[in-house]
Order: C-alpha cells, then sequence, then structure tokens
C-alpha cells in the first residue's frame, strides 16, 4: 500500500506528464482494439442483413451503392428504376418484390418509403402504436423515437431537399403512428413511410383546395372545357388530414414513379434462378444483386484495409512500447538523485523497483479505464458509427 | 558509539585512498570532521553508514560490525539505527512535510509505520518549528525550513546515530546557528551520537572534538 501511495503522490505531482502518457497509451491501445471491435459490430451487422436479403433489383451501375441504399438506407442514391420494375417482379409470379425507395431525410434519418411487406421480411415489430395505414404516416425506428423524443401522436417534419431551391422538394408534416421496437440494426436508424408517401414528399402527388368549387377567382388562371387552371396562390397541403386526405391524388403514370430498388423475396431457389436469369441480357437496363455477394466483395477490401492498419498500428504499438521504455529508464535517471536519496535513507533497489511498478500498474489502471470507457462508448454508438464510417463513406 | 580499524578504501576509477588507522566515537559525542573537498570527508560518512563496504579494516557501530552485515542488514541497520541529513536537504519535491518525514518508514519493512510514529512526526515539526507546514509540498518551504524537515526525518527513527553531510552548507548565516542550535538539542534530548561534516570553521566550538581531514589528526574542540 505505502508503494502505491508513494506512486500515487509522484503521478499526481507530475499530473501532467502522466497525464499525457496516460493519454498517449490509450490511444495506442484503445484505437486498434476499437478499431477491430467496430469492424467485427460492423462485419455482423453487414452480413446478417445480406443474408437475409435474397436478392435486390436495381438501375444498373455500382452493385455497392446499390445493395447499400436498399438494405442499410446508405447517403448515396443509386440510379432510379421505376415503379413498373417491382409490377413486372409481381406478374411474373417468381418473388414477391418490396419496392424500396429511399432518398429524402427527416432530420437526419433516411425515409424509408416501402410497403407492409417490408415489415414482415424484416420480421420488424411494433413496440408502441400501430404500423402504417393511410397516407401521410409514419412508423419510427426505435433510436430514432428515442433521439427526436417522438411517440405516436407526434408529427415530423420531412426536409427538404435543398434549403436553397425553391422549386424543389417541400417538406411534408408526417404523423407518427408506430415506433418500432428496437432491431439493433439499420432499421432502427430509419422513419418508415408507404412508397406514396415518399412519393408525396417528392411531389408527385399532392393536396390542394377544390377547384372546382373555389370562390376566390384571383386564383383561376384559366378555365377550359371543364378544366381549370390555378396560379401559385392555389393553397397546397402540407400535411395530410382525414379532412383533407380525399384532395391527395397522383399526376402521370403510377408505373413509372421512381424507385431506389425493389427487395426480391423468390418463391424458392429455382424462381430466384430464374429471375436472375432475366437480368443478365445485356439490353436489360436494371441489374440484380445477391446482397450477400456484393457484401462479401465489400467485407474483403474492407479487411485487406484493416490487414494493412493492423500492421501499421503493430509496428506504431512496437515503436511506442520501445518509446515508452526509454522514458521511463529517462524518467529514472532524472531521478537519480531521488532515488540516491532513497537508498541512503535505507531503501532496497527491491523497494525501489516496487514504487516504479506501483507508477506502472496506477498509469496501466487508468489506461485501462480509458480505453474501456472508450470500448463502452464504441459498443453503445457502434450501430452509429458502422453507419456513419462504413455505410456512409461506403455509400 | 563507532570503532574504526586499519580502515582502507578507495574508489577503483581513482587514486583516491582513505586510510583511518583508528577512529572512536563515544556514544552521545559531536564530532566534526574538517578538511578540503575531496579529502574523504562524506566518503568516510557512507562507510560508517555501510553505505560503502571497506576494502580492509572494520567499521563498528554499536555492537554491530556495519561492514560485515549483508546489503539488506547494512539497510535495515541504517534505517533503523542512522539518522542522515544532506546538505541539500534531499526532501522529495512530491511529497508535503509530513509524508516527507514519514517517508523512511515508507521504505522499509524493519519500521512500522503506525499512529504511534505519525504523532511524534507531528510533535518533533512542532518542536522544530514547522509544525503548521505539515501539509505543503517541500518545495514551499524555505531553506531553513527544509532542513528542519529533514532532521525530523532523519531523527524519527530514533537513531542512535545522527550523521549530518554539511547539514548547515546552504544555509544564511542566521539560519545556520538556528538550525545547528536545533540539531545540537534534539541529538542531546534523543541522545544520539553527532557525526557531521562541516566547512565552517565557527560553528566547531559547539563540537566536542574535530577531525580534521588534512593530517588526520584528531584535535580536541576549543
Amino acid at each position: 500500500m505505502d508503494s502505491l501511495y508513494v506512486a500515487w503522490r509522484y503521478l499526481s505531482f507530475n499530473w501532467l506528464r502522466t497525464a499525457t502518457l496516460i493519454g498517449c497509451v490509450s490511444i495506442i491501445l484503445a484505437l486498434p482494439l476499437a478499431l477491430n471491435f467496430l469492424l467485427d459490430v460492423g462485419e455482423r451487422q453487414l452480413t446478417a442483413r445480406a443474408q437475409a436479403t435474397p436478392l435486390v433489383v436495381g438501375a444498373k451501375g455500382s452493385a455497392l451503392d446499390l445493395t447499400l441504399n436498399a438494405l442499410y438506407f446508405g447517403e448515396q442514391v443509386p440510379e432510379l428504376i421505376s415503379m413498373a420494375e417491382d409490377e413486372a417482379i409481381a406478374r411474373s409470379g417468381l418473388a414477391l418484390p418490396i419496392p424500396v425507395y429511399v432518398r429524402f431525410h427527416a432530420r437526419e434519418f433516411p425515409i424509408v418509403g416501402t410497403t407492409l411487406d417490408y415489415f414482415e421480411l424484416r420480421g420488424l415489430s411494433i413496440a408502441s402504436g400501430r404500423t402504417l395505414g393511410v397516407l401521410g404516416e409514419c412508423v419510427l425506428g426505435a433510436t430514432v423515437a428515442e433521439r427526436l423524443g417522438l411517440a405516436p401522436g407526434d408529427s415530423l417534419l420531412s426536409s427538404p431537399e435543398s434549403v436553397f431551391d425553391l422549386a424543389g422538394v417541400y417538406p411534408l408534416k408526417m404523423k407518427v403512428v408506430g415506433v418500432l421496437a428496437p432491431t439493433h440494426g439499420p432499421d432502427d436508424l430509419a422513419v418508415f413511410v408507404d412508397v406514396k408517401t415518399a412519393w408525396v414528399i417528392q411531389g408527385l402527388g399532392h393536396g390542394h383546395e377544390d377547384l372546382a368549387s373555389i370562390e376566390d377567382e384571383s386564383v383561376v388562371l384559366e378555365r377550359r372545357d371543364g378544366n381549370v387552371m390555378a396560379n401559385a396562390k392555389l393553397l397546397k397541403y402540407n400535411e395530410i388530414t382525414p379532412a383533407n386526405l380525399d384532395s391527395f391524388h397522383f399526376h402521370g403514370d403510377p408505373a413509372l414513379y421512381p424507385l431506389t430498388g425493389v427487395i426480391v423475396a423468390p418463391n424458392d431457389e429455382r424462381a430466384g434462378t430464374i429471375l436472375r436469369g432475366r437480368y443478365l441480357q445485356e439490353e436489360s437496363r436494371q441489374q440484380i444483386v445477391r446482397p450477400d455477394e456484393v457484401i462479401g466483395g465489400l467485407l474483403q477490401s474492407i479487411f485487406r484495409i484493416k490487414d494493412m492498419l493492423d500492421a501499421a498500428m503493430a509496428t506504431v504499438g512496437a515503436a511506442t512500447v520501445l518509446a515508452l521504455i526509454l522514458v521511463f529508464a529517462l524518467s529514472l535517471r532524472l531521478r537519480e538523485r531521488e532515488m540516491t536519496t532513497m537508498f541512503k535513507l535505507g531503501c532496497s533497489r527491491a523497494t525501489m523497483a516496487r514504487f516504479v511498478a506501483a507508477e506502472i500498474m496506477i498509469i496501466g489502471a487508468f489506461t485501462a479505464v480509458l480505453c474501456a470507457a472508450v470500448l463502452a462508448l464504441v459498443n453503445a454508438y457502434g450501430v452509429d458509427l458502422v453507419r456513419a464510417l462504413i455505410l456512409q463513406q461506403g455509400g | 558509539m563507532i570503532h574504526i580499524r586499519d580502515l582502507q578504501f578507495g574508489y577503483g576509477s581513482s587514486n583516491f585512498q582513505l586510510t583511518v588507522p583508528v577512529l572512536a566515537v563515544s556514544s552521545g559525542e559531536k564530532l566534526a570532521v574538517i578538511g578540503p573537498s575531496g579529502s574523504g570527508k562524506t566518503t568516510l560518512l557512507n562507510l560508517i553508514a555501510g553505505i560503502l563496504k571497506p576494502q580492509k579494516g572494520s567499521v563498528h557501530v554499536g555492537e554491530k560490525q556495519v561492514d560485515a552485515l549483508s546489503d539488506d542488514g547494512r539497510r535495515d541497520f541504517r534505517i533503523t539505527n542512522i539518522g542522515f541529513v544532506f546538505q541539500n536537504f534531499e526532501l522529495l519535491d512530491y511529497l508535503n512535510v509530513l509524508d516527507n518525514i514519514l517517508h523512511p518508514y515508507r521504505i522499509t519493512r524493519a519500521l512500522k509505520l503506525n499512529a504511534a510514529a505519525r504523532t511524534r512526526a507531528v510533535d518533533l515539526a512542532a518542536q522544530m518549528g514547522i509544525g503548521d507546514k505539515l501539509k505543503r509540498k517541500a518545495d514551499d518551504l524555505s531553506q531553513g525550513e527544509k532542513q528542519r524537515a529533514a532532521i525530523c526525518r532523519a531523527l524519527l527513527p530514533k537513531p542512535k546515530l545522527i550523521l549530518a553531510d554539511e547539514a548547515t552548507g546552504n544555509l544564511d548565516p542566521e539560519n545556520k546557528m538556528r538550525i545547528l542550535e536545533l540539531l545540537f538539542d534534539s541529538v542531546t534530548e534523543h541522545g544520539a551520537t553527532l557525526v557531521a561534516v562541516t566547512h565552517d570553521h565557527e560553528l566547531l566550538p559547539r563540537f566536542d572534538r574535530v577531525i580534521d581531514f588534512r593530517d588526520f589528526r584528531l584535535s580536541q574542540a576549543a
């Protein structure tokens, strides 16, 4: 105990040196540990989700962007396909198509436009409230609800794509009707809406005052053949309520409405093979990917980089250990007079070694606590960090 | 108290050779050791304390033949029987005054750090006039206060022998006399023997005996 007491006095007296040393050693130790931990979490998340998603159809281009967007709601939006693709797969009778439109955000969280089949595929359960019912409703992932402090009955505004684009996407005030149970995956960090709601956010569908019964003539530009053209003064709704729900409508051919991808759940292996064969034709403008293959390729690249990082870390670690030995050796030389005094007073070399060992032990203990704190933080925010470090950057 | 006979000591790397045919110091005696730098005064203290071992001859302190003890034995003997006071005080800057005084108890198992030792440390500090500075770091003390703390540290284990290596060398004249006074009083009060290396000839009349290293002759104090 005396050794620890004297060592603690020495270290606390030289607190700046001690803190610097602890900081440096902690960084050297915690960095590779945290990186390995993150990669493990990332690998598990990526692999599990990829294996649970049989096939994804999307526009030809980067298979990785398509997979990351459809499975993990990555930032990078792939080339769009149309709803016709979803309908064609459904007509084939070979698989269940689940449309996915991941382009917009509410605050920093992605809005996922899809159907109720998605919830079934992922085995998502509602923790509070209910599932999606009508246009303009949303169901929140567990983390989204927690971070934004929202519960069923509250509202959430979609974010405009660009605040400087006056002709762009306007915010839609969505009604929160449910919150999902935590899944510890990307679904916790998403806002789910019906795919039609996502199209309303884009402006493909909208609701406004009934032009047929409008009394303010200054809104009317032209009346011709029973059609009424209105100017910008016409009141458009930015919230879908039971009162204005009927006024919402879509323009154009719904089959041409955009999707970022279609998750495909084949009836069986044979059906999956047939479907894959159809997309192999060169003239096809779409591609079908197996997420586990795409993610396997991504992980291989990541682990190749990790191997290099490990080697670099090992080299830096070895250099650091040597530097630490040098620091302690120099420190002992600087303390030679103190050591001589102790020796003259009657202190043995073993006791002096105990004091130094106690100092190393205290530094080690603080380093371990700091490393544990870093790892606990990484553990707590692992899902978010993986998303930030791998999915968003990778996407 | 101290009995040295036919002592010879040299450092391997130099021509220095200390020879002491015979030296006896009585119990309770206050002995001054003077002489030019490099004449072997500090070496003599180190030989008495068992820090160094003579190549020839013997060193007895009390009943023990110090040079015949093992390394551990000499250390334990030193810490329990000898108090060292240094010219540069040699207090540890990272410890407060009380911890510095108690430090000998923390560096050996031969001394037990208990409530009695703590009480005695506080009492000694009060006697030395630094009772109100026990919580201060050593660096916050004046030179005189530092030496008082160092004397407390040397006296705390109740040693039979005090070795002072130019203990007043770094002090101003006023502090020099006061510290010497305190050292003498404490040594007398504890019935200890004092061997002090000094360059201050004006202090010599206070000692019982003086050894002059220039010719290693023993002289009586005036």
